[in-house]
């Protein structure tokens, strides 16, 4: 994992931190879905915080593909590295 | 392990929800008696959840169109446009459409659902953006889904947010299309397409308008929002159906874009679908005549929408941020709202029972959607009714009135089931 992947994650972690409700263990392998048990329109939320967080667009395709924190991680920070 | 295990958590869901009472998912009518009435398991029920705005569902000239065009085409055109061929009815239809939007082109397609899964997936291709609005329809999503463009949601209603976004896709070189409804079928609120219009012209964005809730409901000559904002040069694109005010079954899309109709062509959920029947035609060709010459409609649905939504608004329910033919009641959690929604019904009352993650918030939803032809009394026994449900679960505080307050010894209990049966039948007025 490089840096920037490493501070995006941690960026990410944080935010969400913010929006759940009970504390949770976060990491790059926590499953989004399973076991923050957020629904669809949730993590659609979330992912629309996340575009105005690092002023990027994450067009909903590339947020079919994650699964964990890890892979959130990924996509938006080369996301971020295309601006 | 079957195909379908993947859907045990749904099964668990679906079936806890059937056990309360009735399935709101699957009821079945024995009869329609009106517009506003229908029998249900032998009784008359007062239907406040079918999006017929205008009431046009049993209207003698629609009927007697409907009939004509059955004898003379048949029941079913057995295909599609591009393989069997057109009708004479398919294209009067479409300019019958056209000519009351002003506009130069009209597709028609078997359903709305279908018109937006078309219109979406073919309008924007690869290297495009869509737009929408964070509480869109599912047509508006699978359309998306359906393409090839990339799909940014911004937040509901709010132009400013839409500009943020199409102001991070400035350098992109696709087309941008956004996609707004005029009114919104959860909550029954309506866009400010004044603004996004603005906000389409300065960042050159192409604009499409979902009629669905809107057409017949608003505008001066019932055009939808886009009439009522006066902004219909800017919206490129308007959709509608006709299961709604036009009290049959299909969609349209209507545009001034040039070439439009290479999209007959090119648009997949119209080409490979068998096309509209002749009587389904006939019915809704009438119906946006009787629309255009009985403009007091418009105005009754109002006046009624009104009726409701304040007689319930008034009572202390949570309704919708702004009064529309849609009056959503939000209650705390799915188990009260599957429990309220059932004594409803066995009230003589139906609706819509919306659970999230249809509905905008996680709050669940008991949405009407009011008619032209509801009567004053009707509406005013669903309030009533309302009411008497709403304090014996607790949705309402308990009622305090003078006799109660002399009476402190006796504890104010909830009205009994029967009476609730009675208001509903109008038994006790």
């Amino acid at each position: 994992m490089t840096e920037t992947v490493r501070d995006t994650q941690a960026q990410i972690i944080e935010s969400l931190r913010k929006l759940l409700k009970k504390p949770a263990t976060l990491g790059p392998t926590t499953n989004i879905v399973k076991d923050l048990q957020l629904d669809s329109l949730a993590v659609m939320d979330f992912i629309m915080s996340l575009e105005d967080q690092f002023e990027i667009v994450i067009p909903l395709d590339r947020v079919a593909e994650v699964e964990t924190l890890g892979d959130l991680a990924l996509v938006v920070d080369e996301l971020r590295g295309r601006k | 392990m079957s195909i379908l295990s993947k859907f045990a958590p749904l099964r668990q869901t679906y079936d806890q929800l059937r056990s309360v009472g009735q399935n709101p998912f699957e009821m079945v009518f024995e009869g329609m008696l009106s517009s506003t009435e229908g029998m249900y398991r032998g009784r008359k029920t007062i239907l406040l959840g079918t999006n017929n705005y205008l009431g046009l569902t049993f209207d003698e000239a629609c009927i007697e169109e409907s009939v004509a065009a059955v004898r003379a085409h048949g029941t079913g055109t057995t295909g599609s446009r591009i393989a069997n061929g057109s009708y004479g009815t398919h294209r009067t239809l479409e300019k019958s459409l056209a000519k009351f939007f002003n506009r130069e082109h009209c597709m028609v397609f078997s359903t709305g659902y279908q018109a937006n899964l078309g219109m979406l997936s073919t309008l924007a291709g690869k290297g495009d953006y869509l737009l929408l609005d964070s509480d869109s329809h599912a047509s508006i999503y699978d359309g998306a889904r359906l393409g090839h463009a990339e799909v940014v949601r911004f937040r509901h209603n709010d132009p400013d947010d839409l500009h943020k976004r199409l102001k991070r896709l400035a350098n992109e070189p696709g087309q941008k299309l956004v996609v707004v409804e005029g009114i919104y079928s959860m909550l029954g609120d309506v866009a400010p397409l004044r603004e996004f219009a603005e906000v389409k012209r300065e960042m050159g964005a192409w604009l499409m308008v979902d009629e669905a809730h809107s057409l017949g409901v608003l505008g001066d000559n019932g055009r939808g929002l886009a009439e009522e904002a006066g902004v219909e040069a800017d919206c490129d694109f308007i959709v509608g159906t006709f299961s709604k005010s036009l009290g049959s079954v299909g969609g349209f899309c209507v545009s001034n874009v040039e070439d439009f109709d290479i999209l007959r062509v090119a648009c997949r959920p119209y080409m490979f679908t068998a096309s509209l029947p002749p009587s389904v035609m006939a019915s809704t060709i009438m119906a946006l005549r009787r629309m255009q010459e009985e403009p007091q409609r418009r105005k009754r649905l109002h006046e009624n929408a009104e009726r409701l939504y304040y007689g319930l608004r008034n009572l202390g329910f949570a309704v919708g941020p702004q009064c529309s033919p849609i009056v959503s009641v939000a209650v705390a959690d799915a188990p009260l709202a599957v429990e309220f929604w059932n004594r409803l019904l066995e009230g003589g009352l139906y609706l819509n029972l919306a659970l999230p993650p249809a509905t905008p918030t996680p709050a669940p939803l008991l949405r009407s959607s009011i008619s032209a032809v509801h009567t004053p009394a009707q509406i005013d026994r669903a309030v009533q009714l309302f009411e008497a449900v709403g304090r014996q679960l607790g949705v309402l505080p308990p009622l305090v009135n003078t006799t109660a307050r002399k009476r402190v010894s006796t504890p104010i209990s909830a009205p009994p089931l029967a009476e609730v049966a009675m208001l509903a039948s109008g038994g006790i007025r």
